[in-house]
């Protein structure tokens, strides 16, 4: 690891991530013309941040000529689990609900993810990230395990390992856009680890087909 | 100053539904290009703000690569970019502030992040060239109406006045609803105007007479669609292309009024419409009247430039960099509410 700077700040990654970016290629000692790939996280998790994040990854990395792909951000918490596995990570998907995926171990997801009520999460694995913490009184405080935030340390050490295993045809493959979101279950679990940079969103936007248009005469 | 040494500035508007890339030459237009989430939104008889962020996220990349293709060039060609920083919806804003952070950042060139709707009055200059100074602006469109002194779009815009309450588009939007037209109205409600007649009916004109140059369009909204229920209530039928008509021209009669009434009382003899609603055909031509006999020159853009799109930004970022200003910083949130005084941040 040459560099990584947190900010936990869920309202503000707008104004944070692009001079995070710059301080941490400083500190490495790098620039852009350096790296070899962009990797971001594709959620789930709150939409604004995935976009903010996955928006800058895609733009940099045509600026700079490599690839970008999107790792599970479930993913990246699983890879920096310190307990070996099996395990449960869920994080807070807000309206009482948790994203979350099943892991054999720290490398390995076997189901999700997916969005549920805390109560309907399976087993009794220990549950690794916030959403634990958070629903500790549903989920039983002796499974809750660390950490509770995604890093985006663990998120590039877990994408270099499965890029170094990829030739370069096969990792412009991955990255390359795919028509259609990666909004269903199947799609983002077909993809693997490494995945084109799309959000994971689980769920649909709210909307409503108004009705015939309110009388304004009683 | 003009010629191939001039900056090439890249411009980015994802304020609404459309994410739009733009790329100018001082004041040439080197490309234009826009994909529209609308088709999404129409069902829902307005913009959705999860789905327009959305869709801005997948389109941002293709959208930008094609107009690199159509002006020929390559992202090093690139000297600054532009970005649409507020007003408009949140989340969408942050889209494209997002991919103009990466893209300056990434090509190592000035950011600019700029005001929509100063962008709505600097695109004219792509098409007539450099704006009088001072002008007024009249600005119409589906999230604003206002009057504005322009002594320079770059450095000084006041407002003279503007919606107390709906906006002119959305007056537009909400009749169409009541006249069961599709989502957006405004076009629908042109269309439908050509075969009636703009006198049929006298639905009243707000804050007419009152002084200000501000405007007030919900008051009329609520007796087209009074008017409308009544009739069907006493089982006639409802003469579409009449009411649309005369709806019409009761808001265009008060945007022609007061912004005659700004240029006279400023001493102003340029006067410019910009916005989505600056298509509307009954505008153009009725502005076009009222200003000669003024005396006053009228500046109207294209109906493509006047609805949202990317070259407006970058005509922006553009006039920006040719007045020296700062570029702005990594750091700049998207603003939902950015006043119009603000023309960069
Ligand atoms: N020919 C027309 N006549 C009247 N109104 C029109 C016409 N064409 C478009 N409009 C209206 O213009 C509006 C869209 O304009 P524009 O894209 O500039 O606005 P916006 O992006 O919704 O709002 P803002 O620019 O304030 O953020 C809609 O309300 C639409 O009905
Ligand atoms: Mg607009």
């Amino acid at each position: 690891m040459l560099a990584e700077s947190t900010t936990i700040d869920a309202r503000r990654h707008g104004e944070l991530l692009a001079p995070a970016i710059e301080r941490v290629l400083r500190e490495a000692g790098a620039t852009l013309r350096d790296l070899t790939a962009i990797v971001a996280g594709t959620g789930p998790g709150p939409y604004t941040g995935l976009r903010v994040g996955l928006m800058t990854a895609t733009a940099l990395a045509a600026t700079a000529g490599v690839p970008a792909f999107g790792v599970c951000t479930l993913d990246a918490l699983a890879y920096a689990a310190r307990t070996p596995g099996p395990f449960l990570v869920a994080t807070d998907a807000r309206r009482k609900e948790v994203f979350w995926a099943r892991y054999g171990d720290r490398e390995t997801r076997l189901d999700g993810p997916r969005v549920d009520r805390p109560h309907d999460l399976p087993g009794d694995l220990p549950v690794v990230g916030a959403g634990g913490r958070l629903y500790a009184d549903i989920v039983g405080p002796g499974r809750v395990e660390g950490p509770e935030h995604p890093s985006a340390g663990a998120l590039a050490a877990l994408a270099a390992g499965h890029l170094a295993a990829l030739t370069d045809e096969e990792a412009a493959e991955i990255a390359r856009v795919p028509e259609g979101r990666v909004d269903s279950v199947e799609k983002a679990r077909e993809l693997g680890v490494l995945g084109p940079p799309r959000p994971i969103y689980l769920r649909r936007p709210d909307a409503q087909v108004p009705g015939a248009p309110k009388k304004v005469t009683a | 100053m003009s010629g191939a040494d001039e900056p090439i500035v890249l411009g980015i508007e994802t304020s609404c539904d459309e994410t739009g890339v733009g790329i100018v030459r001082g004041h040439t237009l080197l490309a234009d290009t826009i994909a529209s989430s609308m088709e999404e939104h129409a069902r829902f008889g307005g913009v959705v703000p999860e789905v327009a962020s959305r869709a801005h996220l997948e389109a941002m990349t293709p959208t930008v690569e094609s107009a690199l293709a159509k002006a020929g060039l390559r992202f090093s060609d690139i000297d600054a970019v532009a970005v649409t920083a507020g007003p408009g919806l949140a989340g969408a804003l942050l889209v494209g502030v997002a991919a103009a952070k990466a893209y300056a950042m990434g090509l190592g060139v000035p950011l600019y992040g700029v005001n929509h709707l100063a962008a709505h009055v600097a695109v004219d200059q792509l098409e007539h060239g450099p704006l009088p100074k001072p002008a007024i602006a009249l600005l119409v469109s589906g999230g604003h109406s206002s009057l504005l002194l322009v002594p320079d779009v770059a450095r000084d815009v006041v407002s003279l006045g503007s919606t107390v309450d709906d906006a002119a588009g959305e007056a537009f939007d909400k009749v169409a609803r009541v006249l069961g037209l599709p989502f957006p109205g405004g076009p629908h409600i042109d269309r439908a105007a050509r075969e009636g007649s703009g006198t049929a009916v006298a639905f009243p004109r707000g804050k007419y007479d009152d002084g200000t140059l501000d405007f007030s369009f919900s008051g009329l909204k609520t007796a087209v669609a009074r008017w409308v229920e009544a009739r069907a209530a006493a089982g006639e039928s409802v003469p579409m292309n009449d009411v649309a008509a005369s709806f019409q021209e009761a808001v265009v009669d008060v945007l022609t009024r007061k912004a005659l009434q700004a240029c006279a009382r400023h001493g102003v003899e340029d006067l410019l419409i910009g916005g989505g609603v600056a298509a509307n055909s009954r505008l153009r031509a009725l502005a076009q009247e009222r200003c000669d006999a003024a005396g006053v020159r009228l500046r109207v853009p294209r109906p493509g430039l006047c609805t949202d799109n990317g070259a407006m930004v970058a005509a922006l970022g553009s006039e920006l960099v040719a007045a020296g200003a700062e570029p702005s910083t990594l750091e700049i949130p998207a603003d939902s509410s950015l006043p119009i005084t603000t023309i960069h941040v």
